[in-house]
This record gives C-alpha cells, sequence and structure tokens, in this order.
C-alpha cells in the first residue's frame, strides 16, 4: 500500500498547493511590477518597494502594530502558560468547567462578537469608573490578549499533556519545591511550545483586523486597518510591496523556526 | 498516672506542630502558588471575557438612545424608592419580524455550510495524500498546507481581488484564450465569497484529517485487501469511518468561523452575499445601533452553540475511549 501511489492522489496534492500559493504567487510578481494596472506588464521595478518605505502613515501603523503584537504576545503567553498549567495538573476544582470553557471560547467565537463585546464592556467600565479612558493602543492589546490566551493555552497544553509525570514526582521526591520543579524541569520542556506560542499571538495580533477596529480609538490605527481602508478602495500596487515583505518575513520566520524545533525534537530523541 | 500521659502528650503537640508547620510550608509554596496559577487568567477570562458577554446580553435589552453611551439604562431610580427594571424585548422581535436578518443568518449557515463541504472535498484527498506519503516528506507537505495560515489572512483574502476583478488576471487569461467575449464577473459574488472562504479555510480542514489519517492502522487494509475487498470499498468502509473524528473537527473548524465571518464577504462578496457578521458590523458602525448589534451577536451566539455543544459530545467520547 505505501510502495504503490496512485496518480490522482499526486494530482489532488498537485491542484490543492496550487490553489494555495497560486494567488500569493502571483501578488509577489506583481509588487515588481512596474505599471499600476494589474493586468499590463510594464517591466521590472522596485519603485512601489521605494514609495512603500516612504509612505509615513504606514510605516506608522506597522510600528503600532508590531508594539502591540509583541504586548499581547508576551502576556498572552504567560496567562495561556497558566491557563494550560490549570488545565491539566489541577484537575479538580470548582468550576473547573466554566474555566475550561471560558479558555476555550476565543477559539471558535466570531470576531465580530469578540469585538463588540469587548468594545462595549470598555465603554461600561469608563463610565463607571473612568478607566481605561479613551480608546487605542491599550484597548486593542487588552482585546487582543483576551482572545490570543485561547490559542496559546491549546499549544502549551497539548504539549504539557505529552509531558512525562515521573520526572515531576522524582524532583518532588529530592524535595525541589514546587516553583523550582516548574522552573528547572517544566519550563524547559515546554520551552519550545511557549517559542510556538508567543509567535502564534504576535502573528494573530499583527493580522487582526476585526478587533482592533471595535476597540480602537482616533489616532490608533494598526496595519491592517490601513491595509483594508486602502483594499477597499481597490488593487494598489504599495499593498503588493507590502504583502511580498510580510510574506517573505513570515515564511522564512515559519521555516526557521520548524527547522530549530525539528532539529530539537530529533536531538532529544537520539 | 500522670508520668503515663506525658509521653502521650508530648507526641500529640509535636504531631499538632508537625502539621501545623506542614500547612505553612504547604501555603507558602504549593497551594499559595497553586492559588495564584488559577486565579491569574482565571480573573482576566471572567473581566475581559465572560463580563463582557454579559455587558452584551444586558445591552440588547434596551432601546437605542440619542445619548452617551447610545442605549438606555436597564435599572433606573425612578422614584425616590423605585428601581425600575426595564427589559425592551423590541430588538429581539424586530430580528424575528425583519426579513433582512432572517435570511442573513439563514444565508450565513448556507454559505458556511456549502464552504464546509467544498472544503472536505478539496481536503481530504491532500490529508489523504500526505499521511501516506514517504515520512521524511509528511514534515515539508504539511508545513507548506501551514504556511499559508502563518501569513496574514487580509492579505490573502486581498490576493483574490487582483485575480477576479472585472480587469483581473483571470478574465485577462480567459479573454486571451478566446474562452469568453467579454469579461465575466467575478468579484463581489457569492462565488468569490465561496472562494474565499474555502481558500482561507482550507489548512484548518486539512490538519485534523491528517491527524486522525496518519495515526491510522495500515494493516486494517491489507486485511481487507487480503480478503478480497477492493481498495474504494475498503476505503469506504475502513478509511473512512476510522477519520470521522478528524472530519467532524475540520468540519466545525471550519463551520464555526465562516458563519460569523466578516472581511470576506465584505471585500469580495457583493449586496447579495448577506451574511450575519457583517449586518452586526453595519448595525453598529453605520447605524450606531448598540442594542440591535448586541442582539444580532446574542443571536448568532446561540447559532453557533448548537455545532459546539455537538463537537463537545464528540470530543468527550474520543477522550473517553479506552481503544485509543
Amino acid at each position: 500500500m505505501t510502495g504503490r501511489r496512485p496518480f490522482w492522489l499526486f494530482t489532488a496534492l498537485a491542484f490543492g498547493y496550487a490553489f494555495l500559493y497560486l494567488p500569493i504567487v502571483t501578488l509577489i510578481v506583481y509588487s515588481f511590477n512596474d505599471s499600476r494596472l494589474v493586468t499590463v506588464w510594464g517591466g521590472f521595478s522596485t519603485r512601489w518597494y521605494g514609495e512603500l518605505l516612504r509612505n509615513e502613515q504606514i510605516l506608522a501603523a506597522l510600528w503600532l502594530s508590531v508594539r502591540i503584537a509583541a504586548m499581547n504576545a508576551t502576556f498572552a503567553t504567560v496567562l495561556g502558560t497558566l491557563a494550560a498549567l490549570t488545565l491539566v495538573r489541577f484537575a479538580r476544582f470548582r468550576t473547573r468547567m466554566l474555566f475550561a470553557g471560558m479558555v476555550a471560547a476565543p477559539l471558535v467565537m466570531p470576531e465580530v462578537i469578540l469585538g463588540l463585546s469587548a468594545l462595549l464592556m470598555f465603554v461600561t467600565l469608563e463610565q463607571m469608573v473612568g478607566w481605561p479612558a479613551g480608546r487605542g493602543m491599550t484597548t486593542i492589546t487588552i482585546a487582543h490578549i483576551t482572545f490570543t490566551t485561547a490559542f496559546v493555552a491549546v499549544v502549551v497544553q497539548s504539549r504539557l499533556s505529552q509531558l512525562d509525570g515521573s520526572l515531576e514526582e522524582a524532583a518532588m521526591d529530592l524535595g525541589a519545591r514546587p516553583w523550582k520543579v516548574f522552573l528547572v524541569i517544566i519550563l524547559p520542556i515546554i520551552s519550545p511550545a511557549l517559542i510556538a506560542g508567543w509567535l502564534l499571538g504576535f502573528t494573530l495580533s499583527m493580522d487582526d483586523l476585526v478587533i482592533a477596529s471595535f476597540v480602537s480609538g482616533p489616532g490608533a490605527t494598526t496595519l491592517p486597518m490601513v491595509i483594508y481602508s486602502s483594499v477597499r478602495m481597490g488593487v494598489s500596487p504599495q499593498v503588493n510591496a507590502l504583502a511580498t515583505i510580510i510574506v517573505v518575513v513570515v515564511s522564512t520566520g515559519v521555516v526557521v523556526a520548524g527547522w530549530l524545533l525539528h532539529r530539537q525534537g530529533r536531538r532529544r530523541q537520539s | 498516672m500522670t508520668a503515663a500521659r506525658e509521653p502521650v502528650l508530648t507526641s500529640g503537640r509535636a504531631s499538632l506542630r508537625r502539621r501545623i508547620d506542614h500547612g505553612v510550608k504547604s501555603l507558602a509554596q504549593g497551594r499559595l502558588g497553586r492559588t495564584l496559577v488559577i486565579a491569574l487568567p482565571y480573573a482576566w477570562l471572567l473581566l475581559f471575557l465572560l463580563l463582557p458577554i454579559l455587558i452584551v446580553l444586558k445591552i440588547s435589552f434596551s432601546e437605542m438612545a440619542l445619548a452617551s453611551p447610545p442605549y438606555t439604562p436597564m435599572l433606573q431610580w425612578v422614584e425616590q424608592r423605585t428601581l425600575s427594571l426595564s427589559l425592551h424585548l423590541g430588538n429581539y422581535a424586530f430580528l424575528w419580524q425583519d426579513p433582512l436578518y432572517m435570511a442573513a443568518y439563514l444565508n450565513s449557515l448556507k454559505i458556511a455550510a456549502v464552504s464546509t463541504v467544498l472544503c472536505l472535498l478539496i481536503g481530504y484527498p491532500m490529508a489523504y495524500a500526505i499521511a501516506r506519503a514517504p515520512s521524511g516528506w509528511r514534515i515539508v507537505l504539511l508545513m507548506l498546507v501551514i504556511l499559508p495560515f502563518w501569513t496574514s489572512f487580509l492579505i490573502r483574502v486581498y490576493a483574490w481581488i487582483g485575480l477576479l476583478q472585472g480587469n483581473g488576471l483571470i478574465n485577462h487569461l480567459l479573454l486571451s484564450l478566446g474562452l469568453i467575449d467579454q469579461p465575466l464577473v467575478l468579484l463581489h459574488s457569492n462565488f468569490a465569497v465561496y472562494l474565499g472562504i474555502v481558500y482561507s479555510y482550507l489548512p484548518f480542514m486539512i490538519l485534523p484529517l491528517y491527524a486522525t489519517l496518519v495515526r491510522m492502522d495500515l494493516t486494517l487494509l491489507e486485511a481487507a485487501a487480503d480478503l478480497g475487498s477492493p481498495p474504494w470499498k475498503s476505503f469506504l468502509t475502513v478509511t473512512l469511518p476510522l477519520s470521522l473524528p478528524g472530519v467532524i473537527a475540520g468540519s466545525l473548524l471550519v463551520f464555526i468561523p465562516a458563519v460569523g465571518e466578516f472581511v470576506i464577504p465584505d471585500l469580495l462578496g457583493g449586496p447579495d452575499s448577506l451574511m450575519i457578521g457583517k449586518v452586526l458590523w453595519t448595525e453598529f458602525f453605520s447605524n450606531r445601533d448598540w442594542p440591535v448589534a448586541s442582539a444580532v451577536a446574542i443571536a448568532m451566539l446561540l447559532v453557533i452553540l448548537v455545532p459546539l455543544l455537538l463537537f463537545q459530545r464528540v470530543e468527550e467520547r474520543e477522550t473517553t475511549d479506552p481503544t485509543r
């Protein structure tokens, strides 16, 4: 069965990958097009990259998005790890169902609902206690942390549940305190999951348009919001150039991270 | 008498003291740490996830008002000692009566369901082929599926605009091949919405399918073949039933987010591709009607809850299944 590979399986794969990658490839190709029109090839040029680098609005939005994403990823990794620890290690406590449900809920809730509910909460809080005063970077970060924590928790949880409990028991028997067991034993073992969770949190935050649009205020325009408003006006070669940069940066990051994790996994096995 | 009781008493005291020591210690290291570990994410989620949804529920029972915030309060002191609680059910009645909302809900469900089936039809052969590929290749093939998921969602949707629009690449190609005389209307149509959803959510279908297919015991197929079963019959009676958990998980991962999708129908859809996520967005941003937007959100949550509970039951059965 493994030796014989039917032709149609190969066809399905080729068709599938073509479907997944053709749009991205054309996007990249046309970012180097000198002409403003998508259909006309006006010769190779990098002028859109030059214009992009001089576009202050996009650069400011990019910087804001990066700051939000980094802060979000860090907080979400801490909260997500704690949530995963709770779910895997403390099997029994009252209202566990509620907790598990709340951790998983953002994975399946539509973004429009997450965005709307976060905004209405911020408005109510501001009315009642005067915080947060106005909306902007802080409110976007808080809303992002809430939904990305769920994704980090899933990643860390799957790693934790694979963990061999005997290592912890041995350390406890030898007199290590729980926090020391966590720092010296658990943390190093789950560190690949923490890195993956951090990167996932960063990407999800960089990518989010809907939630940010709801909870943002004047002056806080993230990169997806700028892309969205420019895309609504039609296709723009500058967005193509920006997309190409994002695709190249992300792909490099994912491939390098995947390769490192793969190597580490192999080293552990041997 | 006293001499006989003395040692018992001291040992009792000592054990009591040990117990107190132990209690203090466990409070200082274990229990306190444990409480903190639980409390931090718990408090965060209560404050920023559960509370907001309760607030949405509350506002869905109020009326739009020209105030800041633009809705009527639920609890109000009418006179000195009368607290009036007003539950305004008009928003839900409005959703029920206005054909626009019903149509949007039904259309969202239809688009999500059809997209899920399309994802399954494209994703199953791919997941199958990856799972049966040489093991060295699997990680590369899988990475190629995951990679688009990491790149910006908005940009992947945007890529299709360039391909589909009237003077876009696909029309250009078809025209120059002489297959059509005039450009087809591809963008701003239901077709484009289906395409966008299938394209964006395909990885979510492939990954769980792959996970169940790669775990499958291939000797079962050999046994079936030895007993004279043709490959298509082995597939239908062995492979497909065994991969059913993956089919269900993948379908929900596509169906649920697709129901509430906003970006795809907004950028690729036309005036007739009404979806509930877009209705909520318009209600909130254009009409500034917060109570109706809240009611739409609550109704959307209820619609999504049904497949979710189904999913949870399947999950439970899977995790309690001793054969796994």
